[in-house]
């Protein structure tokens, strides 16, 4: 309860300081709860300097005696991981004074959620990937996994959808993950040997061999073999003897090969130039000349030093799904 | 510049509270006072501890679990998304309150706010240990002996163990009581049960022992807002005044002054000063001032003057129910005025939605979102696939097994990541699907409506539908 500002004698004990005259500060007595609390304060102040880093001194500060502890891999002279025969990581147990970086690695690893996600690894980690495929919740699992990883180390060239890039220049398009169309082959052994190993995808150049009118005879031909509205039928018969020398690589149909990632070039998907987004015939043409003139360099980096064997597993579910099967 | 002198004589930091020892007192508003507090810690003490059985979830009849995040009560079971029901059930309280107030007063104070019944059972403690109200004030006014200290002792040890109690009841809300019982006691319950049961047994402990009245007083801001609801019709506790003063005000009995005759003869009121009401007061506080902040409208007082008139063979009532308007002309409050009609329908719509919202929870959430990155994909023939994000939340006690079909694209092939050709749905579960939907190119359509339903094969629900859109370009 607050005291009336009047003291006994029916004066008010002011500080003496006057304001304009007439404006004077009253002299009240703390309520004794504010000056306990008041107190108090300076109690919890000294306890946080004993427990938690506070005070700054020459080129360090006082860590305090609060410690968080948390798992951290084993470093060899070189700095590099330490694995054990089966490829996993060693771990030791690693104490350091209250910080909130450790406490994040803390969480990361004993956090409820954290333990939920090891309980899903743990229970995805002996399953083949179509058992895994043919249980919902496990399917899910992956996919969440694999998206999250996807979002980290896929997106930034096939798009965070998977959808890829198709442009005009074969040098700025990345293949689309969620056609049906698998340039180096679609199942799950081979996704993940892709991602580990990396991509080296090389078409040669034949600007030496196909010239002016010959050039455009095979470009028209290619354009034929996916049935392209306005392909001169004259010239592409011309130009399919040409494609013996293609057939190698592409088949002599034209149908690909997924072993040496020669795509499928009768199927209406164009994975490195955007013939469809070409208006006119003479623009297709255009794109499938630079193609045959220059060749085509793709290369995928390999993920085995980046993301873990059980990673891969799991984001080779995610990227199957999303064409669909 | 005079600097104060600190010295000449130590301050005064605070005022502190009076304690204040009402007496116990016998009558109708007391009776109905323990019935509703038996009732209400029936309620609360024995709720967590009564069982239910359930496909999924707690076998406990009410259970508010945070960390799957349900609330049950009995075969209802609350999910995140019908929150709603929530806001409503506060909403409904509130009118009911602002009813009720504007009615009878603060019969909330007074005979069911926790506070009340709390500080109610607390005084009965001090009751049973330390005697009625003369020898509690005498106790208080006694020094430190061994006979205060054994009698104050063991008053707040019993209200420990109350305050405690209460506090583990309450944490028993939010677990499953006999599990937590366990492993409360061998110390390995969550420490959000520990952390809960502490500050509830703390603040009950002071709230009811120590803060009392002090809570109304000071604390709670519905004794604040109160007289918003009140108008000259509203029944309250109310001192007749015109009878009770007379012309010539109170006076004890005395001689001369002995029958109402001989008092209205003389002038002098029916209150024959016998500051019975003022005794039993839980707030301490003279229900004879009038209307007042501190009053919690417990009609205790009106037991104590009705006991007193009672025995003079007097008729009973100079305390008691009676609005501003009754007192000043005489005349009953209607209940058909502005205030009852207006509240009392706010609150029947607020219960009316209430009921609607629980009878009408959807037995199924289910959400379809078009994927967008990428919008639709040309597939190696030609067609064009979108992508769909299916999210199917069974908020059942059984399972569903789900059929997808979708209409309005012709020629459409659906497929179910995962080659599934029936969605089984656990009870209370949700689950994530990834949808593909194919179709012919049709020439001069750039996007169009499509249709999802789903068909419960098991027959326990109705069809659910849900349109989004098929983009072909």
């Amino acid at each position: 309860m607050s005291q009336s500002p009047e003291n006994k004698k029916g004066q008010v004990e002011t500080t003496g300081h006057v304001w304009d005259g007439d404006l004077r500060e009253y002299n009240n007595p703390l309520p004794r709860w504010w000056l306990w609390g008041f107190y108090g304060t300076i109690i919890f102040a000294i306890v946080y300097w004993i427990l938690y880093p506070a005070w700054p001194y020459a080129d360090t500060y006082t860590k305090g005696v609060a410690t968080v502890s948390f798992q951290t891999p084993v470093l060899d002279k070189e700095g590099k991981p330490v694995k054990a025969a089966d490829g996993t990581v060693e771990m030791q147990t690693k104490t350091e004074h209250w910080n909130s970086r450790a406490l994040f690695y803390q969480e990361m690893q004993t956090s409820p959620s954290a333990l939920a996600q090891q309980e899903w690894l743990a229970k995805v980690k002996d399953m083949s990937f179509e058992q895994i495929a043919a249980n919902p919740d496990t399917l899910n699992f992956a996919n969440a996994m694999g998206h999250a990883l996807f979002g980290d180390h896929c997106a930034a060239c096939h798009g965070t959808g998977g959808q890829g890039v198709l442009s005009m220049n074969p040098e700025a398009s990345y293949p689309n993950l969620t056609d049906n169309a698998w340039i180096h082959g679609g199942d799950y052994a081979k996704i993940v040997q892709d991602m580990t190993n990396g991509i080296q995808g090389n078409m040669p150049a034949f600007g030496a061999l196909f010239k002016g009118e010959k050039l455009t005879d095979l470009a028209q031909y290619v354009l034929s073999l996916s049935h392209q509205p306005g392909v001169n039928e004259e010239a592409a018969n011309r130009g399919k003897a040409s494609f013996a020398t293609c057939a190698g690589c592409h088949g002599a149909n034209g149908m690909g090969n997924q072993m040496i990632g020669a795509p499928n070039l009768t199927d209406k998907i164009w994975d490195f130039v955007d013939v469809p987004g070409a208006p006119t015939i003479e623009g297709k043409l255009k794109l499938v000349e630079g193609v045959i003139d220059h060749g085509l360099q793709h290369q995928m980096p390999k993920f085995a030093d980046r993301l873990t064997p059980e990673q891969i597993r799991l984001l080779a579910v995610y990227v199957r799904q999303l064409g669909g099967t | 510049m005079s600097s104060v002198d600190l010295t000449e004589q130590e301050p005064e930091l605070y005022q502190a509270r009076d304690p204040i020892h009402p007496k116990s007192i016998k009558g109708r508003f007391r009776r109905f006072k323990t019935s509703v507090l038996v009732l209400a810690y029936a309620i609360f003490f024995l709720l967590p501890w009564v069982r239910w059985e359930r496909v999924v979830g707690p076998n406990q009849a009410v259970m508010f679990d945070i960390p799957t995040r349900r609330y049950y009560l009995f075969d209802l079971v609350i999910h995140p998304q019908d929150m709603f029901l929530l806001a409503g059930f506060l909403i409904l309280a509130a009118w009911l309150l602002f009813f009720v107030t504007g009615m009878v007063g603060r019969a909330f104070c007074g005979y069911f706010c926790f506070q009340t019944l709390w500080t109610d059972v607390f005084m009965k403690v001090e009751q049973w240990i330390q005697g009625d109200r003369n020898k509690r004030m005498k106790l208080e006014k006694q020094r430190w002996n061994a006979e205060k200290i054994i009698k104050k002792g063991a008053t707040v040890l019993v209200w420990t163990l109350i305050a405690f109690w209460t506090g583990f009841t309450f944490t028993a809300y939010w677990a499953d009581a006999p599990h937590l019982f366990v492993s409360f006691f061998t110390g390995t319950a969550a420490s959000a049960a520990y952390m809960t049961t502490g500050i509830l047994s703390i603040t009950t402990l002071v709230a009811a022992g120590f803060a009392r009245e002090q809570v109304c007083i000071y604390m709670c801001p519905y004794a604040r807002f109160q007289a918003v609801m009140f108008d000259k019709e509203t029944l309250l506790v109310s001192y007749d005044a015109q009878r009770g003063e007379g012309a010539q005000g109170r006076k004890p009995l005395q001689k001369g002054l002995m029958t109402l005759e001989e008092r209205h003869a003389s002038g002098t009121g029916d209150c024959i000063d016998c500051t019975l009401c003022v005794q039993v007061c839980p707030t301490g506080i003279d229900i004879r001032d009038g209307l007042q902040l501190a009053c919690i409208s417990c009609g205790l007082c009106i037991d104590a003057c009705d006991e007193i008139m009672t025995k003079r063979g007097w008729p009973t009532g100079l305390i008691r129910y009676a609005s501003e308007q009754e007192l000043e002309t005489g005349k009953k409050p209607s209940l058909l005025k502005f205030r009852t009609i207006g509240y009392g329908l706010a609150t029947l719509l607020a219960s009316a939605l209430l009921i609607y919202g629980v009878l009408t929870i959807k037995p199924l959430d289910f959400s379809i979102q078009q994927i967008r990155q990428p919008l639709f994909v040309v597939m190696s023939d030609g067609s064009v696939q979108n992508n769909y994000e299916l999210k199917i939340n069974n908020k059942e006690q059984y399972a569903l097994e789900l059929e997808l079909t979708v209409q309005g694209l012709s020629n459409a092939h659906i497929a179910i990541g995962g080659n599934f050709t029936t969605l089984d749905i656990p009870p209370d579960e949700t689950r994530n699907y990834l949808i593909h939907i194919r179709a012919p190119r049709e020439s001069g359509v750039s996007r169009q409506l499509i249709t999802f339903k789903l068909t419960d094969k098991t027959g326990h629900l109705p069809v659910t539908e849900s349109t989004t859109s098929f983009n072909f370009k």
